[in-house]
């Protein structure tokens, strides 16, 4: 897990001393991400609020206590869980046994050629999938596809869209979100490549519109 | 130990194992051998790498104003 960077230390420091740019930076880099994991754990934004303002107002209060030696953010999204799952309402043992229940496919079965013909589990000649174009970011194909994968992102499924916003959004290792979430490898990485599979089936299929 | 050779079913369900570095070592060599071979496998897995990149180009709105100004309140508050 990721110690405290050098320029979080300085904020930390900085935090102690109550110095309230230091918090307004850390509110900042950290609120808009705690809020979109929150929503995961609660039934709409305003209990989201209030689970994210519980959470910085542990870090204050912690705030002397803190080591560093997990990363800031580490420490942030683990409270914040702990308070999300406090409030929540949903009850997540039961889905996290399902989750390796279900067995189907993520691509469209009919893509590949049946039993019993040739090459049978092989792609039929006309379903092959083409490249996707490699877009430098901020160019204008480059947003519209950033734009169609944040769609796509919010409306996967709450445990797979959680999973895929801490690996591919904010970039946290596959052992982090493990711990975090609770979850085995096995379970996070099916959430993971299922909430994957169906973005990248979007941007197939907006790409393809385009051809 | 399987020695089949992978089908494009299969692949298309092992590419996050695969992308992880999480596929045992005989299933990775049947993985790239079946992309050694297959044009569609392959620009599947390029799909999906692109996919990846784009998530993680995906940025959150700025934090709604009203509740950062409650946020910095409850820091004047402890302070």
């Amino acid at each position: 897990m990721a110690c405290a960077t050098p320029d979080e230390a300085t904020l930390i420091t900085a935090l102690r001393a109550r110095d309230e740019m230091a918090f307004a930076e850390l509110v900042d880099l950290h609120t808009p991400s705690m809020l979109r994991v929150a929503r995961g754990y609660v039934p709409n934004g305003a209990i989201a609020e209030e689970v994210v303002q519980e959470t910085w107002i542990a870090l204050f209060r912690g705030i002397d206590a803190f080591e560093g030696r997990s990363s800031l953010r580490t420490w942030l999204f683990t409270v914040m869980i702990n308070i999300a799952k406090r409030r929540g309402i949903r009850e997540r043992r039961e889905a996290d046994v399902a989750i390796t229940a279900f067995t189907g496919g993520t691509v469209d079965p009919a893509r590949f050629r049946a039993a019993g013909q040739q090459w049978s589990g092989h792609w039929r000649e006309t379903e092959e999938p083409s490249p996707f174009p490699q877009t430098p970011e901020g160019s204008l194909l480059g947003s519209e596809l950033v734009d169609v994968t944040r769609r796509a992102l919010d409306e996967l499924p709450e445990r797979q869209r959680t999973v895929v916003t801490m690996r591919d959004m904010l970039g946290f290792d596959s052992a982090e979100v493990c711990e975090l979430l609770e979850i085995s490898v096995a379970n996070q990485r099916v959430l993971l490549h299922r909430g994957r599979a169906a973005v990248r089936a979007r941007l197939e299929d907006y790409l393809g519109d385009d051809r | 130990m399987s020695t089949d050779p992978m089908d494009c079913r299969d692949l298309v369900e092992l590419v996050t194992a695969y992308l992880d570095g999480a596929l045992d070592p005989e299933a990775r060599a049947r993985f790239d051998l079946h992309l050694l071979e297959c044009d569609g496998c392959e620009n599947y897995l390029q799909q999906f790498r692109v996919t990846v990149t784009t998530l993680g180009r995906i940025r959150d709105d700025d934090v709604d104003p009203r509740f950062r100004r409650r946020l910095m309140d409850a820091f004047r508050d402890w302070h």
